[in-house]
Protein backbone atom coordinates (compact mmCIF):
# COMPACT_ATOMS: atom_id res chain seq x y z
CA UNK A 1 0.00 0.00 0.00
CA UNK A 2 2.42 2.15 0.77
CA UNK A 3 4.10 1.75 -2.17
CA UNK A 4 1.25 2.87 -4.35
CA UNK A 5 1.00 5.98 -2.42
CA UNK A 6 4.33 6.97 -2.95
CA UNK A 7 4.02 6.28 -7.01
CA UNK A 8 0.65 7.94 -7.01
CA UNK A 9 2.72 11.23 -5.49
CA UNK A 10 4.30 11.46 -9.47
CA UNK A 11 0.75 10.47 -10.24
CA UNK A 12 -0.33 13.82 -8.14
CA UNK A 13 -0.59 14.92 -12.07
CA UNK A 14 -4.22 16.09 -12.24
CA UNK A 15 -2.89 19.55 -12.24
CA UNK A 16 -0.04 18.73 -14.37
CA UNK A 17 -1.97 16.88 -16.94
CA UNK A 18 -4.72 19.37 -17.07
CA UNK A 19 -1.60 21.65 -17.80
CA UNK A 20 0.33 19.62 -20.50
CA UNK A 21 -3.60 18.73 -21.97
CA UNK A 22 -3.75 22.30 -22.23
CA UNK A 23 -0.52 23.04 -24.12
CA UNK A 24 -1.11 20.27 -26.38
CA UNK A 25 -4.83 21.37 -27.73
CA UNK A 26 -2.68 25.07 -28.12
CA UNK A 27 -0.09 23.86 -30.02
CA UNK A 28 -2.03 21.27 -32.17
CA UNK A 29 -4.33 24.89 -32.96
CA UNK A 30 -0.83 26.29 -33.88
CA UNK A 31 -0.42 23.70 -36.35
CA UNK A 32 -3.80 23.44 -37.87
CA UNK A 33 -3.99 26.79 -38.55
CA UNK A 34 -0.70 26.53 -40.19
CA UNK A 35 -1.24 23.97 -42.38
CA UNK A 36 -4.28 26.45 -42.93
CA UNK A 37 -2.28 29.30 -43.91
CA UNK A 38 0.48 27.06 -46.01
CA UNK A 39 -2.49 25.83 -48.26
CA UNK A 40 -4.35 29.18 -48.12
CA UNK A 41 -2.21 32.08 -48.09
CA UNK A 42 -4.76 33.61 -45.86
CA UNK A 43 -2.69 35.83 -43.44
CA UNK A 44 -5.51 35.80 -39.98
CA UNK A 45 -4.33 32.22 -39.82
CA UNK A 46 -0.70 33.20 -39.60
CA UNK A 47 -1.81 35.22 -36.45
CA UNK A 48 -4.00 32.66 -35.37
CA UNK A 49 -1.33 30.48 -34.91
CA UNK A 50 1.70 33.12 -33.27
CA UNK A 51 -1.01 33.84 -30.52
CA UNK A 52 -1.80 29.96 -30.13
CA UNK A 53 2.12 29.10 -29.81
CA UNK A 54 2.29 32.17 -27.11
CA UNK A 55 -0.86 30.78 -25.05
CA UNK A 56 0.60 27.25 -25.35
CA UNK A 57 4.37 28.11 -24.42
CA UNK A 58 2.86 30.40 -21.27
CA UNK A 59 0.66 26.78 -20.00
CA UNK A 60 3.87 24.44 -20.68
CA UNK A 61 5.91 27.17 -18.91
CA UNK A 62 3.57 26.50 -15.73
CA UNK A 63 3.53 22.60 -16.77
CA UNK A 64 7.41 22.76 -16.66
CA UNK A 65 8.03 24.17 -13.43
CA UNK A 66 5.32 22.08 -12.14
CA UNK A 67 7.09 19.11 -12.65
CA UNK A 68 10.14 20.55 -11.38
CA UNK A 69 8.40 20.63 -8.10
CA UNK A 70 6.95 17.00 -8.50
CA UNK A 71 10.80 16.14 -9.12
CA UNK A 72 11.72 17.25 -5.63
CA UNK A 73 8.52 15.31 -4.17
CA UNK A 74 9.10 12.05 -5.97
CA UNK A 75 10.86 9.50 -4.11
CA UNK A 76 10.23 7.06 -5.70
CA UNK A 77 10.93 6.19 -9.65
CA UNK A 78 12.21 9.41 -10.06
CA UNK A 79 14.18 8.70 -13.72
CA UNK A 80 10.32 8.77 -15.06
CA UNK A 81 9.48 11.99 -13.94
CA UNK A 82 13.11 13.55 -15.02
CA UNK A 83 12.13 12.48 -18.40
CA UNK A 84 8.87 14.28 -18.31
CA UNK A 85 10.47 17.55 -17.26
CA UNK A 86 12.87 16.94 -19.80
CA UNK A 87 10.29 16.77 -22.58
CA UNK A 88 8.32 19.65 -21.25
CA UNK A 89 11.70 21.36 -21.29
CA UNK A 90 12.22 20.41 -25.24
CA UNK A 91 8.56 21.03 -26.02
CA UNK A 92 9.10 24.49 -24.60
CA UNK A 93 12.55 25.29 -25.86
CA UNK A 94 11.42 24.42 -29.86
CA UNK A 95 7.83 26.04 -29.18
CA UNK A 96 9.97 29.07 -28.29
CA UNK A 97 12.05 28.99 -31.60
CA UNK A 98 8.85 28.06 -33.41
CA UNK A 99 7.25 31.32 -31.98
CA UNK A 100 10.64 33.20 -32.79
CA UNK A 101 9.90 31.60 -36.43
CA UNK A 102 6.56 33.20 -36.31
CA UNK A 103 7.17 36.81 -35.58
CA UNK A 104 8.58 37.04 -39.12
CA UNK A 105 6.39 38.37 -41.33
CA UNK A 106 4.01 36.84 -44.14
CA UNK A 107 5.78 33.79 -45.85
CA UNK A 108 9.16 34.11 -44.05
CA UNK A 109 7.06 31.46 -41.57
CA UNK A 110 6.75 28.97 -44.09
CA UNK A 111 8.19 26.10 -44.24
CA UNK A 112 9.68 26.48 -41.07
CA UNK A 113 6.89 27.28 -38.63
CA UNK A 114 5.07 24.80 -39.90
CA UNK A 115 7.41 21.97 -39.39
CA UNK A 116 8.61 23.41 -35.46
CA UNK A 117 5.12 23.13 -34.79
CA UNK A 118 4.67 19.92 -36.44
CA UNK A 119 7.55 18.77 -34.24
CA UNK A 120 6.51 21.21 -31.01
CA UNK A 121 3.07 18.92 -30.55
CA UNK A 122 4.56 15.68 -31.52
CA UNK A 123 6.57 16.32 -28.31
CA UNK A 124 3.72 17.73 -26.15
CA UNK A 125 1.46 14.63 -27.15
CA UNK A 126 4.61 12.65 -25.61
CA UNK A 127 4.65 14.47 -22.60
CA UNK A 128 1.14 14.35 -22.28
CA UNK A 129 1.03 10.26 -22.61
CA UNK A 130 4.23 10.16 -20.21
CA UNK A 131 1.43 12.24 -17.64
CA UNK A 132 -1.44 9.78 -18.42
CA UNK A 133 0.68 7.23 -17.76
CA UNK A 134 1.58 8.37 -14.49
CA UNK A 135 -1.93 9.10 -13.86
CA UNK A 136 -3.60 6.33 -14.49
CA UNK A 137 -1.77 3.44 -13.06
CA UNK A 138 0.78 5.74 -11.24
CA UNK A 139 3.45 3.25 -12.88
CA UNK A 140 5.31 5.51 -14.95
CA UNK A 141 7.13 4.41 -17.80
CA UNK B 1 37.60 23.12 -27.08
CA UNK B 2 38.93 26.95 -25.98
CA UNK B 3 39.35 27.31 -30.03
CA UNK B 4 36.25 26.12 -30.84
CA UNK B 5 34.32 28.26 -28.64
CA UNK B 6 34.17 32.10 -30.55
CA UNK B 7 33.05 30.14 -33.29
CA UNK B 8 30.25 28.40 -31.91
CA UNK B 9 29.61 31.44 -30.35
CA UNK B 10 29.56 33.75 -33.91
CA UNK B 11 27.33 30.75 -34.95
CA UNK B 12 24.96 31.02 -32.23
CA UNK B 13 25.10 34.86 -32.71
CA UNK B 14 24.78 34.76 -36.64
CA UNK B 15 21.38 32.30 -36.40
CA UNK B 16 19.94 34.74 -33.55
CA UNK B 17 20.43 38.10 -35.24
CA UNK B 18 20.70 36.82 -39.02
CA UNK B 19 24.28 38.66 -38.91
CA UNK B 20 23.24 41.86 -38.51
CA UNK B 21 26.35 42.77 -36.47
CA UNK B 22 28.45 44.05 -39.40
CA UNK B 23 30.34 47.32 -39.28
CA UNK B 24 30.78 49.23 -42.15
CA UNK B 25 27.67 49.02 -44.49
CA UNK B 26 28.82 47.78 -48.32
CA UNK B 27 28.48 50.71 -50.99
CA UNK B 28 25.26 50.90 -51.67
CA UNK B 29 24.73 54.27 -53.49
CA UNK B 30 23.85 54.87 -56.71
CA UNK B 31 21.82 53.37 -59.57
CA UNK B 32 23.80 49.97 -59.23
CA UNK B 33 24.22 49.01 -55.40
CA UNK B 34 25.33 45.34 -54.36
CA UNK B 35 22.40 43.62 -52.98
CA UNK B 36 23.53 40.99 -50.78
CA UNK B 37 21.46 37.75 -50.38
CA UNK B 38 18.77 37.63 -48.33
CA UNK B 39 19.43 36.31 -44.74
CA UNK B 40 17.15 36.96 -41.63
CA UNK B 41 17.94 34.76 -38.15
CA UNK B 42 15.58 34.28 -35.54
CA UNK B 43 15.89 37.66 -34.21
CA UNK B 44 15.82 40.67 -36.26
CA UNK B 45 19.04 42.93 -35.70
CA UNK B 46 17.68 46.18 -34.53
CA UNK B 47 19.57 48.97 -32.58
CA UNK B 48 16.80 51.57 -31.60
CA UNK B 49 18.03 55.31 -30.93
CA UNK B 50 18.78 56.41 -27.45
CA UNK B 51 17.39 59.93 -26.81
CA UNK B 52 19.37 62.57 -25.49
CA UNK B 53 19.39 66.54 -25.10
CA UNK B 54 21.15 68.65 -27.50
CA UNK B 55 22.60 70.42 -24.47
CA UNK B 56 25.48 72.85 -25.92
CA UNK B 57 25.56 70.48 -29.02
CA UNK B 58 24.44 71.38 -32.48
CA UNK B 59 24.00 69.46 -35.74
CA UNK B 60 27.27 69.35 -37.89
CA UNK B 61 27.59 71.05 -41.12
CA UNK B 62 30.02 71.85 -43.91
CA UNK B 63 32.67 74.33 -43.72
CA UNK B 64 31.37 77.75 -44.73
CA UNK B 65 27.68 77.13 -43.35
CA UNK B 66 26.24 77.57 -40.06
CA UNK B 67 23.22 75.73 -38.37
CA UNK B 68 20.89 77.49 -35.92
CA UNK B 69 17.82 75.89 -34.31
CA UNK B 70 14.99 78.51 -35.37
CA UNK B 71 12.21 77.04 -33.07
CA UNK B 72 11.89 74.36 -30.41
CA UNK B 73 9.17 72.64 -28.24
CA UNK B 74 6.73 71.96 -30.98
CA UNK B 75 4.75 68.90 -31.17
CA UNK B 76 6.37 66.28 -33.17
CA UNK B 77 7.44 68.60 -36.15
CA UNK B 78 7.56 66.34 -39.32
CA UNK B 79 7.14 68.61 -43.08
CA UNK B 80 7.80 72.69 -43.63
CA UNK B 81 6.83 74.70 -46.43
CA UNK B 82 8.43 77.95 -47.25
CA UNK B 83 5.38 80.49 -48.00
CA UNK B 84 6.36 83.38 -50.68
CA UNK B 85 6.95 85.71 -47.85
CA UNK B 86 9.53 83.89 -46.24
CA UNK B 87 7.35 82.24 -43.41
CA UNK B 88 7.52 78.97 -42.47
CA UNK B 89 4.44 76.74 -42.18
CA UNK B 90 5.43 73.61 -40.04
CA UNK B 91 3.00 70.54 -39.75
CA UNK B 92 3.51 68.29 -36.33
CA UNK B 93 1.22 65.21 -35.95
CA UNK B 94 1.72 61.74 -35.48
CA UNK B 95 -0.53 59.44 -36.99
CA UNK B 96 -0.91 55.78 -37.67
CA UNK B 97 -3.78 53.51 -35.99
CA UNK B 98 -2.73 49.80 -36.78
CA UNK B 99 -3.37 47.70 -34.39
CA UNK B 100 -1.08 44.62 -33.04
CA UNK B 101 -1.49 41.73 -34.80
CA UNK B 102 0.99 39.47 -33.41
CA UNK B 103 2.87 38.85 -30.05
CA UNK B 104 5.92 40.42 -32.11
CA UNK B 105 3.86 43.67 -32.73
CA UNK B 106 3.38 44.19 -29.02
CA UNK B 107 6.81 43.81 -28.11
CA UNK B 108 8.24 46.07 -31.45
CA UNK B 109 6.11 48.33 -30.79
CA UNK B 110 7.33 48.97 -27.05
CA UNK B 111 10.93 48.98 -28.16
CA UNK B 112 10.49 51.89 -31.18
CA UNK B 113 8.83 53.61 -29.34
CA UNK B 114 11.83 53.87 -27.00
CA UNK B 115 13.65 56.08 -29.94
CA UNK B 116 11.41 58.39 -30.38
CA UNK B 117 9.92 61.21 -28.55
CA UNK B 118 7.15 60.89 -25.85
CA UNK B 119 5.34 64.30 -26.77
CA UNK B 120 1.72 64.04 -28.53
CA UNK B 121 1.87 65.19 -31.51
CA UNK B 122 0.50 68.76 -32.08
CA UNK B 123 -2.11 67.72 -35.14
CA UNK B 124 -1.60 71.15 -36.00
CA UNK B 125 0.13 73.88 -38.53
CA UNK B 126 2.63 76.43 -36.95
CA UNK B 127 3.69 79.55 -38.53
CA UNK B 128 7.52 80.78 -37.87
CA UNK B 129 8.31 84.40 -39.05
CA UNK B 130 11.31 86.23 -39.01
CA UNK B 131 9.95 89.76 -39.88
CA UNK B 132 13.36 91.62 -40.09
CA UNK B 133 15.56 88.93 -42.23
CA UNK B 134 17.86 88.63 -39.17
CA UNK B 135 17.90 85.02 -39.12
CA UNK B 136 16.05 84.49 -36.04
CA UNK B 137 12.38 83.54 -36.52
CA UNK B 138 10.80 85.92 -33.32
CA UNK B 139 7.03 85.10 -34.22
CA UNK B 140 5.80 81.45 -33.32
CA UNK B 141 2.16 80.94 -33.70
CA UNK B 142 -0.67 78.56 -34.47
CA UNK B 143 -1.77 78.63 -38.29
CA UNK B 144 -4.42 76.09 -37.61
CA UNK B 145 -5.16 73.12 -35.48
CA UNK B 146 -7.62 70.50 -34.97
CA UNK B 147 -5.93 68.87 -37.82
CA UNK B 148 -5.45 64.85 -37.86
CA UNK B 149 -1.62 64.26 -38.32
CA UNK B 150 -0.87 66.58 -41.20
CA UNK B 151 2.15 66.25 -43.19
CA UNK B 152 2.68 66.58 -46.62
CA UNK B 153 2.14 70.39 -47.58
CA UNK B 154 1.95 72.75 -51.01
CA UNK B 155 1.21 76.04 -51.53
CA UNK B 156 -0.62 76.70 -55.16
CA UNK B 157 -1.74 80.11 -55.80
CA UNK B 158 -3.76 81.67 -52.83
CA UNK B 159 -4.80 77.71 -52.02
CA UNK B 160 -3.00 75.76 -49.39
CA UNK B 161 -2.93 71.94 -49.51
CA UNK B 162 -2.69 69.79 -46.07
CA UNK B 163 -2.07 65.78 -46.44
CA UNK B 164 -3.66 64.87 -43.05
CA UNK B 165 -3.51 61.17 -42.42
CA UNK B 166 -6.49 60.62 -43.72
CA UNK B 167 -7.83 63.44 -45.77
CA UNK B 168 -6.80 66.17 -48.55
CA UNK B 169 -8.00 69.66 -47.27
CA UNK B 170 -7.40 73.35 -48.20
CA UNK B 171 -7.22 76.45 -46.49
CA UNK B 172 -7.51 79.75 -48.45
CA UNK B 173 -4.23 81.35 -48.14
CA UNK B 174 -3.05 84.96 -48.42
CA UNK B 175 0.35 86.15 -48.25
CA UNK B 176 1.44 87.63 -44.84
CA UNK B 177 -1.47 85.72 -42.99
CA UNK B 178 -0.89 84.07 -39.49
CA UNK B 179 -3.56 82.26 -38.76
CA UNK B 180 -6.12 80.06 -41.10
CA UNK B 181 -9.25 82.34 -41.79
CA UNK B 182 -11.27 79.24 -41.50
CA UNK B 183 -12.18 75.37 -40.76
CA UNK B 184 -10.11 73.09 -43.32
CA UNK B 185 -12.04 72.45 -46.92
CA UNK B 186 -12.05 68.64 -47.81
CA UNK B 187 -10.88 67.76 -51.20
CA UNK B 188 -10.86 64.20 -51.06
CA UNK B 189 -10.62 61.47 -48.67
CA UNK B 190 -6.78 59.44 -48.56
CA UNK B 191 -6.56 56.14 -47.86
CA UNK B 192 -6.34 55.33 -43.89
CA UNK B 193 -7.56 52.30 -42.85
CA UNK B 194 -5.24 50.58 -40.29
CA UNK B 195 -2.82 53.59 -41.23
CA UNK B 196 0.36 51.52 -41.02
CA UNK B 197 2.47 53.63 -42.85
CA UNK B 198 0.08 56.93 -42.19
CA UNK B 199 2.59 59.30 -44.26
CA UNK B 200 0.77 61.37 -46.50
CA UNK B 201 3.39 62.91 -48.82
CA UNK B 202 2.24 66.02 -51.04
CA UNK B 203 3.78 68.15 -54.11
CA UNK B 204 1.89 70.30 -56.49
CA UNK B 205 2.64 70.04 -60.18
CA UNK B 206 4.72 72.76 -61.92
CA UNK B 207 1.60 74.26 -63.12
CA UNK B 208 -0.60 73.74 -60.30
CA UNK B 209 -2.56 71.95 -62.36
CA UNK B 210 -2.39 68.18 -59.95
CA UNK B 211 -1.72 67.39 -56.41
CA UNK B 212 0.57 64.42 -55.91
CA UNK B 213 -0.11 62.69 -52.73
CA UNK B 214 2.13 59.75 -51.47
CA UNK B 215 0.54 56.72 -49.83
CA UNK B 216 2.59 54.12 -47.82
CA UNK B 217 1.60 50.15 -47.42
CA UNK B 218 -0.50 48.66 -44.59
CA UNK B 219 2.71 46.68 -43.68
CA UNK B 220 6.35 45.87 -44.40
CA UNK B 221 5.46 42.87 -46.58
CA UNK B 222 1.87 41.65 -46.85
CA UNK B 223 1.70 40.50 -43.44
CA UNK B 224 -1.55 42.57 -42.94
CA UNK B 225 -3.21 40.76 -46.07
CA UNK B 226 -3.63 41.57 -49.13
CA UNK B 227 -7.04 42.90 -48.54
CA UNK B 228 -5.31 45.71 -46.72
CA UNK B 229 -3.00 47.30 -49.51
CA UNK B 230 -6.18 48.06 -52.12
CA UNK B 231 -5.08 51.75 -52.68
CA UNK B 232 -1.74 51.77 -51.00
CA UNK B 233 1.86 51.60 -51.65
CA UNK B 234 0.58 54.55 -54.70
CA UNK B 235 1.26 58.09 -55.93
CA UNK B 236 -2.58 59.35 -56.39
CA UNK B 237 -2.42 61.99 -58.95
CA UNK B 238 -5.02 64.06 -57.49
CA UNK B 239 -7.14 66.90 -59.36
CA UNK B 240 -8.15 69.24 -56.62
CA UNK B 241 -10.76 71.31 -58.69
CA UNK B 242 -12.34 67.91 -58.24
CA UNK B 243 -11.10 65.89 -55.47
CA UNK B 244 -10.52 62.94 -58.04
CA UNK B 245 -8.27 61.10 -58.15
CA UNK B 246 -5.98 57.90 -60.12
CA UNK B 247 -2.94 56.17 -58.97
CA UNK B 248 0.01 57.73 -60.91
CA UNK B 249 2.40 55.23 -59.98
CA UNK B 250 2.17 51.64 -58.34
CA UNK B 251 4.08 49.31 -56.13
CA UNK B 252 5.82 52.38 -54.38
CA UNK B 253 6.44 51.06 -50.91
CA UNK B 254 6.22 54.21 -48.99
CA UNK B 255 6.86 57.33 -50.67
CA UNK B 256 7.71 59.51 -47.79
CA UNK B 257 8.44 63.02 -49.76
CA UNK B 258 7.75 63.80 -53.07
CA UNK B 259 9.09 66.97 -55.02
CA UNK B 260 8.93 68.52 -58.24
CA UNK B 261 11.99 68.97 -60.29
CA UNK B 262 13.18 72.25 -61.36
CA UNK B 263 13.09 73.21 -65.19
CA UNK B 264 11.88 69.44 -65.85
CA UNK B 265 8.83 69.57 -64.06
CA UNK B 266 9.40 65.59 -62.91
CA UNK B 267 8.20 64.31 -60.06
CA UNK B 268 10.65 62.54 -57.80
CA UNK B 269 9.87 61.06 -54.77
CA UNK B 270 12.30 59.24 -52.07
CA UNK B 271 10.99 55.52 -50.87
CA UNK B 272 11.22 53.77 -47.66
CA UNK B 273 12.11 49.94 -48.86
CA UNK B 274 11.29 46.82 -46.65
CA UNK B 275 12.73 45.38 -43.70
CA UNK B 276 13.22 42.11 -42.33
CA UNK B 277 15.56 41.42 -45.16
CA UNK B 278 19.36 41.74 -43.63
CA UNK B 279 20.69 44.55 -42.72
CA UNK B 280 21.72 45.40 -45.94
CA UNK B 281 18.56 44.99 -48.23
CA UNK B 282 16.57 46.56 -49.87
CA UNK B 283 18.07 50.01 -50.22
CA UNK B 284 15.98 52.94 -49.77
CA UNK B 285 15.65 55.13 -52.78
CA UNK B 286 15.66 58.09 -54.65
CA UNK B 287 13.68 58.29 -58.15
CA UNK B 288 12.41 59.98 -60.68
CA UNK B 289 8.40 58.76 -61.19
CA UNK B 290 7.26 57.47 -64.20
CA UNK B 291 3.80 57.82 -64.93
CA UNK B 292 1.97 54.05 -64.97
CA UNK B 293 5.00 52.64 -63.50
CA UNK B 294 5.13 49.67 -61.28
CA UNK B 295 8.47 50.00 -59.03
CA UNK B 296 8.25 46.50 -57.34
CA UNK B 297 6.60 46.39 -54.07
CA UNK B 298 4.99 43.89 -52.54
CA UNK B 299 6.61 40.86 -54.93
CA UNK B 300 9.86 42.38 -55.88
CA UNK B 301 12.37 44.96 -54.94
CA UNK B 302 14.77 46.97 -57.17
CA UNK B 303 13.42 45.59 -60.20
CA UNK B 304 13.26 42.26 -60.58
CA UNK B 305 14.85 40.67 -57.17
CA UNK B 306 12.02 38.51 -56.08
CA UNK B 307 10.86 38.52 -52.30
CA UNK B 308 9.22 35.24 -51.36
CA UNK B 309 7.08 36.48 -48.82
CA UNK B 310 4.53 37.96 -50.68
CA UNK B 311 2.56 35.00 -51.42
CA UNK B 312 0.70 34.52 -53.60
CA UNK B 313 3.91 35.46 -56.45
CA UNK B 314 2.94 37.29 -59.05
CA UNK B 315 5.39 36.78 -62.02
CA UNK B 316 3.94 39.28 -64.48
CA UNK B 317 4.18 41.88 -61.78
CA UNK B 318 7.75 41.49 -60.92
CA UNK B 319 8.41 41.28 -64.43
CA UNK B 320 7.09 44.63 -65.09
CA UNK B 321 8.63 46.40 -62.10
CA UNK B 322 10.76 49.69 -62.80
CA UNK B 323 14.64 49.40 -61.27
CA UNK B 324 14.72 52.76 -59.32
CA UNK B 325 17.03 55.98 -59.87
CA UNK B 326 19.56 55.85 -57.42
CA UNK B 327 19.91 53.93 -53.86
CA UNK B 328 20.61 55.96 -50.69
CA UNK B 329 21.71 53.00 -48.58
CA UNK B 330 19.44 50.34 -46.49
CA UNK B 331 17.23 51.26 -43.68
CA UNK B 332 18.38 54.74 -43.89
CA UNK B 333 14.74 55.62 -43.53
CA UNK B 334 14.73 59.09 -46.17
CA UNK B 335 11.68 60.97 -45.28
CA UNK B 336 12.25 64.24 -46.70
CA UNK B 337 13.44 65.64 -50.42
CA UNK B 338 14.33 68.66 -51.69
CA UNK B 339 15.79 70.40 -54.93
CA UNK B 340 18.19 72.59 -54.35
CA UNK B 341 19.44 76.14 -55.60
CA UNK B 342 22.55 78.28 -56.38
CA UNK B 343 21.26 80.24 -53.27
CA UNK B 344 22.74 77.23 -51.92
CA UNK B 345 26.26 77.64 -52.57
CA UNK B 346 28.10 76.62 -55.32
CA UNK B 347 28.83 73.02 -54.35
CA UNK B 348 25.54 72.25 -53.47
CA UNK B 349 23.44 74.33 -55.75
CA UNK B 350 22.78 71.30 -58.37
CA UNK B 351 21.23 68.33 -56.75
CA UNK B 352 18.64 67.47 -54.07
CA UNK B 353 18.70 67.36 -50.55
CA UNK B 354 17.53 64.43 -48.21
CA UNK B 355 16.54 64.13 -44.88
CA UNK B 356 17.03 60.50 -43.47
CA UNK B 357 15.48 59.85 -40.01
CA UNK B 358 17.57 56.89 -38.89
CA UNK B 359 17.75 52.85 -38.72
CA UNK B 360 16.45 50.59 -36.43
CA UNK B 361 15.91 47.70 -38.02
CA UNK B 362 20.16 47.21 -37.77
CA UNK B 363 22.77 46.37 -35.66
CA UNK B 364 24.88 49.61 -36.85
CA UNK B 365 23.22 52.26 -37.20
CA UNK B 366 22.49 54.08 -40.73
CA UNK B 367 21.18 57.82 -41.36
CA UNK B 368 20.44 59.99 -39.10
CA UNK B 369 21.14 62.79 -41.22
CA UNK B 370 20.77 64.68 -44.13
CA UNK B 371 22.80 64.38 -47.18
CA UNK B 372 23.12 66.08 -50.55
CA UNK B 373 22.97 64.05 -53.56
CA UNK B 374 24.38 65.87 -56.19
CA UNK B 375 23.04 65.84 -59.92
CA UNK B 376 24.19 66.18 -63.11
CA UNK B 377 22.59 67.15 -66.35
CA UNK B 378 19.16 66.58 -64.09
CA UNK B 379 20.10 63.12 -63.09
CA UNK B 380 21.65 62.04 -59.69
CA UNK B 381 25.86 62.19 -59.99
CA UNK B 382 27.98 61.06 -57.50
CA UNK B 383 28.32 59.85 -53.86
CA UNK B 384 25.60 61.68 -51.25
CA UNK B 385 27.53 64.00 -49.36
CA UNK B 386 26.83 65.22 -45.66
CA UNK B 387 25.28 68.15 -45.24
CA UNK B 388 24.08 68.39 -41.87
CA UNK B 389 24.85 65.73 -39.47
CA UNK B 390 25.67 64.90 -35.59
CA UNK B 391 22.53 64.08 -34.85
CA UNK B 392 23.46 60.60 -33.52
CA UNK B 393 27.01 61.62 -31.70
CA UNK B 394 29.79 59.01 -31.53
CA UNK B 395 28.95 58.74 -27.44
CA UNK B 396 25.70 56.20 -29.43
CA UNK B 397 22.96 58.49 -28.32
CA UNK B 398 20.79 60.54 -30.53
CA UNK B 399 19.61 63.78 -29.99
CA UNK B 400 17.32 64.78 -33.20
CA UNK B 401 15.93 63.23 -36.15
CA UNK B 402 15.75 64.59 -39.45
CA UNK B 403 12.40 64.54 -40.89
CA UNK B 404 11.43 67.23 -44.07
CA UNK B 405 13.57 69.49 -45.84
CA UNK B 406 12.63 72.29 -47.73
CA UNK B 407 14.98 74.85 -49.75
CA UNK B 408 14.27 78.52 -48.32
CA UNK B 409 15.26 80.14 -51.92
CA UNK B 410 16.50 82.94 -49.83
CA UNK B 411 19.43 80.55 -49.28
CA UNK B 412 18.80 77.93 -46.48
CA UNK B 413 17.52 74.92 -46.15
CA UNK B 414 14.83 74.04 -43.21
CA UNK B 415 15.53 70.68 -41.45
CA UNK B 416 12.06 69.42 -39.39
CA UNK B 417 13.80 67.16 -36.32
CA UNK B 418 10.94 65.26 -34.91
CA UNK B 419 13.28 63.72 -31.83
CA UNK B 420 14.10 67.03 -30.23
CA UNK B 421 11.19 68.87 -32.01
CA UNK B 422 13.28 71.28 -33.23
CA UNK B 423 13.36 73.06 -36.28
CA UNK B 424 16.80 73.91 -38.20
CA UNK B 425 17.45 75.88 -39.94
CA UNK B 426 21.68 75.43 -42.44
CA UNK B 427 22.99 78.76 -44.28
CA UNK B 428 26.05 79.35 -46.36
CA UNK B 429 28.03 81.68 -44.26
CA UNK B 430 28.32 84.08 -47.33
CA UNK B 431 25.20 84.86 -48.04
CA UNK B 432 23.83 85.14 -44.50
CA UNK B 433 19.99 85.47 -43.63
CA UNK B 434 18.60 88.31 -45.19
CA UNK B 435 21.63 89.30 -47.38
CA UNK B 436 19.29 88.19 -50.08
CA UNK B 437 16.36 89.46 -52.50
CA UNK B 438 13.19 89.03 -50.63
CA UNK B 439 11.56 88.31 -53.77
CA UNK B 440 11.72 84.46 -54.52
CA UNK B 441 10.02 83.62 -57.78
CA UNK B 442 8.55 80.69 -56.87
CA UNK B 443 6.80 79.06 -59.36
CA UNK B 444 3.09 78.59 -57.30
CA UNK B 445 2.89 74.81 -55.66
CA UNK B 446 6.38 74.19 -56.72
CA UNK B 447 7.67 74.41 -53.22
CA UNK B 448 8.62 71.21 -52.36
CA UNK B 449 6.35 69.40 -50.03
CA UNK B 450 8.18 67.09 -47.80
CA UNK B 451 7.05 64.11 -45.70
CA UNK B 452 8.88 63.09 -43.23
CA UNK B 453 7.61 59.79 -41.98
CA UNK B 454 9.07 57.52 -39.44
CA UNK B 455 8.95 53.89 -38.46
CA UNK B 456 4.66 54.91 -38.78
CA UNK B 457 4.40 55.50 -34.89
Amino acid sequence: MAVVVERMRFALLPVNAVLVAGATSLFAGALLSDIAYFRSYEIQWNNFSSWLLAGGLLVAAFAFLWSIVELFRTRWRVWPAVAYSVLLLATWILGFVDALVHAKDAWATMPDGLVLSAIVLVLACVSLAVAWAGLRTGDVP
Amino acid sequence: MNRLRPCAISALAVLLAGCGGGGAAPEQYGANPQLPAQQRGLLPSMTIAKPAAWGDRLPTVPQGYAVKAIATDLRIPRQTLVLPNGDILVAEGRGGNAPDLKPKDVIAGYIKAKGTSPVKGGNRLTLLRDADGDGIYELKTIFADGLNAPYGLALVGDTLYVADQDALVKFHYTTGQTRASGAPVKVTDLPSAINHHWTKALAASADGRYLYVGIGSNSNITERGMTAEVDRAQIWQVDPQTGMHRAYATGVRNPTALAIQPGTGALWAVVNERDELGPDLVPDYLTSIREGGFYGWPWSYWGQHVDPRAKPQDPEKVASAIVPDYSLGSHVAALGVAFSSPAMGAKFADGVFVGEHGSWNRSHPVGYKVVFVPFRDGHPAGNPIDFVAGFRGDDGLTRGRPVGVTVDPRGALIVADDLSNTIWRVTPNSASAGAMPTAPATAAGAAPAGTPGGMQR
